[in-house]
């Protein structure tokens, strides 16, 4: 079962499909009027998509399970191939999406007695809807663009994270998302809620083929860190130079809460992005550390949001991009600190690296501080590859090729510092694959 | 080894050499010396195949092969080696895995990382260089001094057949000469085939390292050619003194 185009009947569909309860079908058909009714994004690159053309919805290849020898053999193949399954040994718990629907979720024993959840938004929907309702959309707002109002009517998959008050997962939870049919749009909608006292880590990666028509993501993740909680996502996204990558991403910290996102961005044709974090509570803090490739005609728009409401709160946000052969890697950002923020500060400090001429990079920063007893840092350099360091590097003997490779990785390398090491390895080669 | 014949270069339209040859054989020793400007900087750049200079005129030949339009890459491979006046700092580049690739484009097979380790280890304490400078980003935060080893550290470890020493001693206090000499001439006794190409200012450095030949160099072109005495007598007397 394919749904391709974008229609009050066809949400329906997927809702019947998902034997959903009325509540979430109601919120589907009333995302999908807002989404008619929202402008496309006024900045940014010029997103051309035929809504009409995107499959919405592919059906299960597999049911949910938590064993790889119950997943359809290919598709095992295929993630074996990509090294995800051999991934899993360092995570706490892990979670795979193939095209619509998440197909493997498993987690240590130990942290089902903890009485962590991981599991798919759908399952979550079913078994917690209390909570999920808790918190289902106060974060992102479905109205905030046309890609969230998207994301309301068709959203498919996606994980559901619930990390008990005092509870510290000592290795990652991971979630792999793979688009594999043309066309194919994923919509995953992910939910993490970090309770009091808790510490997580969560990783998500994901991958696509390329074709020859252009595919779609457009998520939304929303993240609530609890008082003097601490989280951590960090995304490789990879997927193919035809995948629209429009994400809507943003995290609620408490008090004394912590938020950091890692965000690594390689792929796609055009990425949209800007991990946010609303700093609520009072001594709380967010991170943001974004890197992106952009090679070819790939149009990287990303940066950060950090909001201050609470006092004494910080931000820092580190962005570094490098744009090549083509490619146009911006950061767009803002920093905001409203007047009930006292005594808070924020950093941004952007870094581009651009290779050739034919690249470009440029900064939209908007930096608001509302008021007079906190402070707003803000350091941007670009720099293009020194042809003294490269006659330095072949002066050794090393191609000119794998010199600038040296010099990017270089120019990256405490990005890549901040990564769990197995991620760096995988980011590093990533990078190397497409330098 | 290496041979310069009639090579006129210049830099964006200025004429820096003029009709300059030169002749190196395997296992010399040859010194440069001369004023300020007079192209010897440029000499050791265009022999090292650096783009901003160009050749209008003239050949060079390295082991018989005519090296003129070589990539710097691949005139590195071949054995040249230039240790610079001025080595760069590269940030993120960490100096290990820098001299390792190095390494590894010149071998078919990978480098042992254990051998290459123990190698990096003697070498390092040999000269006198921080242990932990061969952990952090090229140069980074390093003196002229330190900078200067790890020239010849490179040397020591990528085994060049023909190294310029591009005013080695410059920026090198008198301890560090001496560690630094040392260590070259320990390289040249190990190769015996191995060519040096020194160029400088001052004759210092020559009482360390013993050149087969001095060149006076003015304007472009060598003027006057001799032993180690030519040395002493420019020293004494200052250039172009006729």
């Amino acid at each position: 079962m394919t749904i391709t185009g974008l229609n009050e009947q066809n949400i329906r569909e997927i809702s019947k499909i998902k034997d959903e309860d009325k509540w979430i079908l109601d919120y589907r058909l009333k995302s999908y009027q807002l989404f008619n009714k929202l402008d496309m994004p006024k900045f940014g690159p010029k997103i051309d998509i035929d809504f009409n053309k995107i499959i919405y919805y592919k059906d299960k290849v597999n049911e949910l399970d938590s064993s790889w020898s119950c997943i359809n053999p290919s598709i095992r193949s295929e993630f074996e191939a990509l090294g995800v399954i051999s991934s899993e040994q360092y995570m706490s718990g892990m979670g795979v999406q193939y095209e619509s629907e998440v197909i493997y979720h498993n987690m240590l024993e130990e942290l089902v007695e903890k009485k962590v959840i991981f599991t798919s938004i759908e399952v979550a929907m079913k078994k917690y809807p209390s909570l999920v309702k808790k918190y289902f959309t106060k974060i992102v707002g479905t109205a905030e663009n046309k890609f969230t109002a998207l994301n309301g009517a068709v959203f498919s998959g996606g994980s559901f994270i619930y990390i008990p008050p005092n509870t510290t997962l000592e290795r990652p939870l991971q979630s792999y998302f793979r688009i594999n049919s043309k066309a194919m749009g994923q919509f995953e909608r992910t939910l993490i809620i970090v309770d009091d006292n808790s510490k997580l880590h969560y990783i998500e990666g994901c991958t696509a083929p390329t074709y020859s028509d252009s595919s779609l993501h457009a998520a939304v993740v929303e993240i609530y860190v609890g008082k003097n909680s601490y989280c951590r996502y960090t995304t490789v996204q990879n997927w193919a130079t035809n995948v629209l990558n429009l994400v809507t991403k943003r995290a609620v910290v408490e008090e004394n809460g912590s938020m950091e996102w890692v965000d690594g961005n390689i792929g796609s044709s055009i990425t949209m992005k800007y991990p946010c974090c609303v700093l609520k509570g009072d001594n709380s803090s967010g991170k943001c550390i974004t890197i992106g490739v952009a090679t070819h005609k790939q149009i990287l728009d990303s940066g950060a949001r950090m909001i201050h409401i609470g006092k004494n709160t910080s931000s820092t946000i580190i962005s570094k991009s490098i744009a090549r052969l083509g490619g146009n890697a911006s950061y767009r950002g803002k920093v905001e600190i409203k007047k009930s923020a006292t005594n808070s500060h924020a950093m941004v400090k952007c870094d581009s690296l651009i290779v050739d001429k034919n690249s470009k990079s440029d900064a939209y920063p908007t930096n608001i501080c509302s008021t007079k007893e906190s402070s707003l840092e803000h350091e941007a350099t670009v720099s293009r590859i020194n042809d003294d360091a490269l006659f330095y590097l072949m002066s050794r003997g090393i191609t000119k090729e794998r010199a600038t490779e040296l010099i990017i990785l270089g120019f990256i390398d405490n990005f890549t510092q901040e990564l769990p090491m197995e991620y760096a390895v995988e980011l590093n080669q990533l990078l190397s694959k497409n330098l | 080894m290496l041979e310069i014949k009639n090579l006129n270069v210049s830099v964006e339209n200025i004429k820096i050499l003029n009709n300059f040859n030169l002749q190196i054989k395997e296992g010399e020793i040859h010194a440069i010396m001369g004023p300020n400007g007079t192209g010897k900087s440029t000499l050791s750049n265009v022999i090292m195949g650096n783009s901003r200079y160009k050749i209008d005129k003239g050949e060079i030949k390295y082991n018989g092969v005519k090296i003129n339009n070589l990539s710097v890459d691949e005139r590195a491979r071949m054995g040249i080696f230039l240790s610079m006046q001025n080595p760069i700092s590269i940030e993120g580049v960490q100096n290990s895995d820098f001299i390792r690739t190095a390494i590894n484009a010149k071998e078919e097979e990978p480098v042992n990382l254990y051998e290459f380790m123990a190698d990096m280890m003697r070498e390092t304490e040999e000269l006198k260089i921080p242990e932990e400078m061969i952990y952090r980003s090229l140069n980074v935060g390093a003196s002229g001094g330190e900078r200067k080893k790890n020239e010849v550290l490179q040397i020591k470890m990528l085994k060049p057949s023909f190294i310029i020493l591009d005013e080695l001693d410059s920026g090198l206090d008198i301890d560090s000469l001496k560690i630094c000499c040392k260590n070259i001439k320990e390289y040249l006794k190990d190769h015996k085939d191995t060519s040096l190409l020194i160029i400088t200012h001052y004759p210092r450095i020559l009482e360390y390292i013993k050149p087969t030949f001095v060149h006076e160099m003015i304007d472009g072109t060598i003027v006057k050619t001799g032993g180690m005495s030519l040395a002493l007598d420019l020293e004494k007397h200052g250039y172009n003194s006729k």
